[in-house]
């Protein structure tokens, strides 16, 4: 256990000059403490906030788990009554429902025994709480709003766009990698120059064009324009430059075509980096927000996170189920998170690029 | 042996289809020889390409220089630089509502506060991160992941928890409650909504340069420090003296990235804020969307004219950032 405790404790003082903690110690431990608490605490308080019902949601100061009070249907009374714990003048405990409050005192009655008033002065009553989770928060979304659409229509156009992507941009990368052909150069710096094309700048151009080619309100026209991302064709090129010459060369002299080449020993060879472009690809089009804002304006055809930013604009805000769907929104994100984190930020790391 | 496995199971059918483009394609071998193979592998990425980045490119620039609200460019009447002087049609560029699009000079206001303020702090919390991140600790994946988090998070995700944790019964209240201070309405607050713009796309995108910054430190060959060790360097003066300076073309790319990004910031300030109150969040590419699309005074000429003076802002930042990235690269060499 010491062994263990002095590694993870690990100080700049025990190491350098043996005198204890030095204060870069304390704030190393300081920031990443703190860097735990505001990085995940944010998320940590939206899901449990998102199992809370719109009762609790309202409520100031907020309980940190979804705490609600507990309510009782009483024979003779028509609402359910809200449950109290009762001090009663003799000491004792007792659990009753409150009927009414005229003020300083409440009436209540007995549940078991709902006959007889008990006049309980407000100060000496507490509510009775029990922990219960709103999971028709998750579910109503999706039977009485569109929610299941939207989660289709966002599956939809990341399954769609990465697996164009993949195949666009490696080809493009083939293509730019394993052969010498006059303006190789051009549409090399032509690729490169759209890297510093972003949307915002050409957001006005690009709707009139999309919907020249009918693509408005089309899922394929939130698509199409993000499938030949610079990022991806760079990627893979790096790739597939590593990959030796002769290996094409030999299958040519065994009368490999050029799209078996490409298919059969080049693809296969650049899986890793293919793998990277898919993780960022999908995570890019899952989170993708202000194209499919632009290009989808009929509810049906909304991707989740255009349907929760118009839900949360709204005037009623229902936070119960909005708070509910954003974590299904970031459920994929958090999912690649957890499984494939080490490859993405080795893949950042590694080319800048995100 | 005999039951195939799932992988294989998938790749059949695909294998067949990649089989049945191949005939055609030796065809087209044939005719046009390998030299024509690259322009076949090269066609669908520079097609869309083309279609989808390029022509809007050039478009835009016609399209600032026609007035109306029509969005086919056939239908739109040619203007000239109009829109442009309506843009800078101002007495004094300082005080927005002088100005005539008093919408876009706001927007430029906002904008450059928000890059100032966002980029330095930025850097300055991910160059520490950084710096903490590449000293000797237990589990430094898992801390390096902790603040990454964020970074893969939908901006629309990020938008909605924190405007869930600013509002009257949120978080923030709750942890002012808890030392006696009074609930405060937060995003109703001009002042502190810009500066929660500011905190919260810091938190959304600071590990990501964290991320770069810490692969330029583990570059600095580590025998530096074992020599200033053994000379008994002192531990600010190794910072000053080796890592920073070493630290530099790589600090300077990544200012220069963060800049860019900066410039653009829209989708999660539209979720949080929605550009208010007021216009005190109201920055260039919400501008340039509202102008473009949403507001009832549609004007996509002004838009497309707005959002050429932004490229070009983006563009002299790339080739700062190319000319360090060159700079760089020749050192290397030497």
């Amino acid at each position: 256990m010491g062994n263990v405790a002095r590694f993870i404790l690990r100080r700049r003082g025990a190491h350098g000059s043996g005198k204890g903690w030095h204060w870069t110690d304390i704030f190393t431990w300081v920031w990443l403490i703190g860097g735990l608490i505001i990085m995940f605490g944010p998320a940590v308080w939206l899901m449990f906030s998102s199992l809370k019902t719109p009762a609790a949601l309202a409520e100031f100061p907020p309980s940190i788990l979804p705490y609600v009070t507990s309510q009782a249907t009483v024979e003779g009374y028509d609402k359910p009554l809200m449950l109290y714990d009762a001090k009663m003048p003799d000491g004792s405990t007792r659990v009753l429902a409150e009927v009414r409050r005229i003020g300083l005192v409440a009436q209540m009655v007995d549940p078991k025994a709902p006959g007889d008033i008990v006049k309980v002065n407000i100060n000496d009553r507490s509510p009775v709480r029990i922990m219960s989770f709103a999971t028709n928060n998750y579910t109503e979304p999706f039977v009485h709003f569109d929610f299941l659409r939207y989660l289709w229509n966002s599956v939809f156009v990341t399954v769609v766009a990465t697996v164009i992507t993949l195949v666009v941009n490696s080809m493009a990368a083939f293509a730019l990698s394993k052969y010498e052909f006059k303006g190789r150069s051009v549409a090399m710096l032509v690729i490169l120059a759209t890297l510093m094309v972003p949307l915002s700048v050409i957001m006005v151009p690009l709707y009139s064009i999309i919907s020249t080619l009918g693509l408005f309100n089309s899922l394929w026209g939130v698509i199409l324009p993000t499938v030949a991302t610079p990022t991806g064709v760079f990627i893979l090129r790096q790739y597939m430059l590593t990959i030796p010459d002769e290996l094409l060369d030999a299958a040519r002299m065994d009368k490999a075509s050029e799209w078996q080449i490409y298919w059969r020993i080049v693809l296969p060879l650049t899986a890793p980096a293919l793998a990277v472009l898919a993780i960022f690809s999908v995570v890019w089009r899952w989170n993708d927000f202000l194209w499919p804002l632009i290009v989808l304006s009929r509810r049906e055809l909304y991707t989740l996170q255009v349907g929760l930013s118009i839900y949360s604009g709204e005037l009623n805000v229902q936070w119960h189920f909005i708070l509910a769907m954003t974590v299904v929104t970031m459920i994929p994100v958090v999912l690649v998170f957890i499984f494939l984190q080490r490859f993405i930020t080795t893949g950042i790391a590694g080319t800048g690029l995100k | 042996m005999t039951t195939p496995s799932l992988s294989s199971l998938i790749m059949a059918p695909i294998n067949a289809v990649m089989r049945i483009i191949d005939a055609p394609l030796r065809r087209l071998q044939k005719a046009t020889g390998i030299g024509g193979m690259a322009a076949f592998f090269l066609a669908p990425n520079m097609l869309i390409f083309g279609i989808f980045v390029l022509l809007p490119l050039v478009i835009n620039f016609v399209y600032s220089m026609t007035g109306g609200t029509a969005f086919f460019l056939s239908e739109r009447d040619f203007i000239g630089g109009a829109q442009y002087s309506r843009l800078f049609e101002c007495q004094n560029y300082l005080d927005p509502m002088s100005c005539q699009e008093d919408a876009f000079w706001t927007a430029v206001g906002n904008t450059f506060w928000f890059v100032v303020l966002q980029v330095s702090l930025m850097i300055l919390t991910a160059l520490i991160t950084a710096l903490i991140l590449n000293r000797e600790l237990a589990a430094r994946s898992f801390w390096r992941a902790v603040f990454f988090f964020p970074v893969l998070l939908s901006p629309v995700v990020v938008g909605l928890i924190w405007k869930w944790i600013l509002q009257r019964q949120g978080l923030l209240n709750f942890g002012l409650y808890q030392f006696g201070m009074d609930p405060y309405t937060w995003l109703t607050d001009r002042d502190w909504t810009f500066a929660a713009t500011i905190g919260v796309s810091i938190w959304a995108h600071m590990g990501f340069y964290a991320l770069i910054i810490l692969a330029g430190l583990q570059a600095i060959p580590k025998d530096l420090y074992e020599a200033a060790e053994m000379d008994g360097t002192r531990p600010a003066r190794v910072f000053w003296r080796i890592t920073l300076p070493l630290l530099a073309p790589n600090l300077l790319v990544v200012v220069v990235l963060a800049l860019i990004k900066s410039v653009q910031v829209f989708d999660e300030i539209y979720v949080l804020t929605g550009g208010g109150p007021g216009t005190s969040t109201l920055f260039l590419t919400q501008y340039i969307y509202e102008t473009g699309f949403a507001s009832a005074l549609r004007n996509p000429g002004l838009a497309a004219a707005a959002s050429i003076l932004m490229g070009t802002v983006l563009v002299v930042l790339t080739l700062i950032q190319l000319g360090i990235g060159k700079r760089g690269e020749n050192k290397g060499k030497r």
